[in-house]
């Protein structure tokens, strides 16, 4: 599989490198709302959290999760009930909604990891049409098509009707997922699940339960689009229908595939780029979101599929290895890697 | 009882859409491998191409039905040839994401063109009225849509099952490699195959144009559906899909009778079910050649 060489170019960095990209990321991220609208800049962080969540899953673990909406979507249902009803700080009520997801996400995935490859995509896709429909069914809680409406910023008696003070409150908690995703793919736990992106059966044959694995990475994926979506959900002041339909869950795949999965950054980068190209698209008046996104699907699929990221992180490993090459020619014959094949 | 029945019936007419789709979606897996998320769109495309046919050439829906789905399946063809081809030799989710990009694309298209408003599609004369079922009347057209997806699925079956194009189909579809070592050129075969299928998704388009709102939306909740009701019949089994069809089709329009604010999800408390019972399907073996 593509995703393959995707792993093994982590090693590619430098320390220096590796360490000066984390601090423009943290400038870039404190200073976001400086540079751009605050909502914009918010809706910035919560779908890259997204990103990188369903990237644990489709980049790491080789599973297309197609029906991620529906945990992004849950949470966003279950901050915004949560919120209104207790007044704590909203840190609690996103918390509570990301529980909710992951516990929606743990029988979805245990019937999910019964089929894999392509039928795992369609029988998640098919599950988050479900909650769709459940959603758009259950009105006395969800509101049906008009959505659930008044979701409070509470933050310790703070007023952060200010979307630029909201912006930093918010931060720390898509700062902490997103720490979670570099702990875990970085853990002994992230070495099995890109065992099993590249051999499912060898990880059985080596003693991995697999299965568990897989439903345990979707239910931390689930809970950490639930953190994004709570986010998402708080930061707009409500949740609409929109949150668990299947087209969300296609712009979360787009991101993925467009900054370039099986990488952390590229999700990161693929959010903002999606976030910010729909921004001009509506303040430009122009009605082609679908077109747009499907254009970049098509074009990317096509023609760079490693994506924005996987195509950099490629030339700057290939760049080191034309140096190690000149030390000690003869060790790597193969300097471009082949065409990913299905195994 | 004749209520029961009538929903019954009413199960047989939309499941013949679902087994209509379905179907094609099948072919096109078992032959290349690839979930045809497009699928939907074609469908949508195909009510649209009557539509228009009627419109600007004021072709009949007669000659619709002949006409869009050849002209579908050709576009079919050349979007095999351009695009799916490319991608056939990576991991199959490529060519799902590939398909996913061109089914936004066409709908977005359509809707920038014709809005989101229904268009009216009246019935072809012959069609109208309603015919005497015994235990109750029913209109004519639907019993038309049944009749002709039967007809058509049972075609589509013999000709796999008893001509010599339908053998080479079923033999790339298990064993390619044995297949084209044997002297079959199976490569010559994907491209029509594919343009079959779809030309399949067009036909049960132009079949809905008179009695369903068509509109650039049409297919894509329904492609969702379509994918749970070839998951509950096993994906690249052709008698699965189209049975998964109609047993869909019957079971959401009971639903819709008894427990209408559930019927939608009953397809997918069926489709966990079979996950839970029969991962490959009802119909289908274990794992295929694609899987």
């Amino acid at each position: 599989m593509i995703l393959t060489r995707l792993a093994k170019l982590t090693n590619g960095w430098s320390p220096v490198l590796r360490i000066g990209l984390l601090v423009v990321g943290l400038v870039l991220a404190l200073g976001l709302p400086w540079l751009i609208y605050p909502p914009v800049a918010l809706d910035i962080t919560a779908w890259a959290l997204f990103a990188v969540a369903l990237d644990l899953l489709l980049g790491y673990t080789g599973m297309l999760s197609f029906g991620h909406a529906a945990f992004w979507g849950s949470s966003a249902y279950a901050t915004g009930l949560i919120a209104k009803q207790v007044g704590l700080p909203f840190y609690f009520a996103v918390l509570g909604g990301a529980l909710v997801a992951a516990a929606l996400a743990l029988p979805i995935a245990m019937l999910c990891v019964r089929r894999s490859g392509i039928y795992f995509a369609m029988v998640t896709l098919a599950f988050a049409q479900m909650i769709y429909f459940i959603a758009n069914q259950w009105r006395s809680v969800t509101g049906g098509e008009n959505g659930l409406q008044g979701v409070p910023r509470r933050f310790f008696g703070i007023d952060l009707t200010d979307s630029f003070y909201f912006y930093y409150a918010a931060l720390p908690l898509i700062l902490l997922g997103l720490l979670v995703a570099w702990r875990v793919v970085h853990s002994p736990f992230g070495r099995v699940m890109v065992a099993i992106r590249e051999n499912q059966a060898r990880a059985r044959a080596l003693g991995y339960p697999v299965d568990r694995y897989k439903v345990q990475v979707f239910v931390l994926s689930a809970f950490l689009a639930g953190i994004a979506g709570g986010v998402y959900a708080v930061g707009h002041g409500f949740a609409s229908l929109q949150e668990v339909y299947w087209t969300t869950s296609g712009k979360v795949v787009v991101m993925n595939i467009l900054g370039g999965m099986g990488t952390l950054w590229g999700p990161v980068l693929g959010a903002g780029i999606i976030v910010l190209l729909e921004d001009y698209l509506a303040t430009a008046g122009i009605d082609a979101v679908g077109l747009v996104t499907g254009v970049i699907f098509v074009v990317t699929v096509l023609l760079f599929r490693r994506g924005i990221w996987g195509t950099v992180r490629h030339l700057v490993r290939s760049r080191a290895r034309d140096r190690n090459s000149d030390r000690a020619e003869a060790e790597e014959p193969e300097s471009r890697p082949a065409p990913a094949r299905q195994g | 009882m004749s209520g029961l029945l009538q929903q019954l019936f009413n199960g047989l007419v939309s499941g013949s859409f679902y087994a209509l789709l379905a179907l094609g979606l099948s072919v096109i897996f078992g032959m290349l491998g690839v979930v045809n998320f497009a699928h939907g769109a074609f469908y949508m495309l195909g009510a649209f191409g009557a539509f228009v046919a009627l419109d600007s050439v004021g072709l009949s829906w007669w000659l619709a039905l002949l006409v869009v789905p050849i002209l579908l399946g050709v576009l079919g063809m050349v979007l095999e040839r351009a695009f799916v081809h490319r991608l056939m030799h990576l991991f199959p989710l490529y060519n799902f994401l590939l398909t996913f990009g061109i089914a936004l694309i066409l709908q977005d298209l359509l809707r920038m063109k014709y809005g989101v408003t229904s268009q009216p599609y009246a019935r072809p004369s012959m069609l109208d009225g309603a015919v005497n079922l015994g235990l109750f009347t029913y209109p004519k057209y639907q019993v038309f849509v049944f009749v002709f997806s039967i007809a058509l699925s049972a075609l589509v079956w013999l000709v796999l099952t008893r001509t010599r194009v339908g053998m080479i189909v079923r033999a790339s579809t298990e064993r390619a490699e044995l297949t084209q070592s044997l002297g079959v050129d199976v490569r010559r075969w994907v491209t029509p195959v594919f343009g079959f299928g779809i030309a399949l998704a067009g036909l049960a388009g132009v079949l809905a144009a008179p009695m369903r709102a068509v509109n650039s939306s049409m297919g894509a909740d329904l492609i969702i559906v379509i994918f749970a009701v070839v998951v509950i019949g096993g994906l690249g089994s052709v008698l699965g899909s189209v049975a998964a069809g109609y047993i869909v089709g019957m079971l959401t329009e009971l639903g819709n009778f008894y427990i209408p604010s559930l019927s939608q999800i009953l397809v997918f408390v069926l489709m966990a079910l079979v996950l839970l019972l029969r991962p490959a399907g009802l119909f289908g073996r274990e794992e295929g050649a694609h899987a």
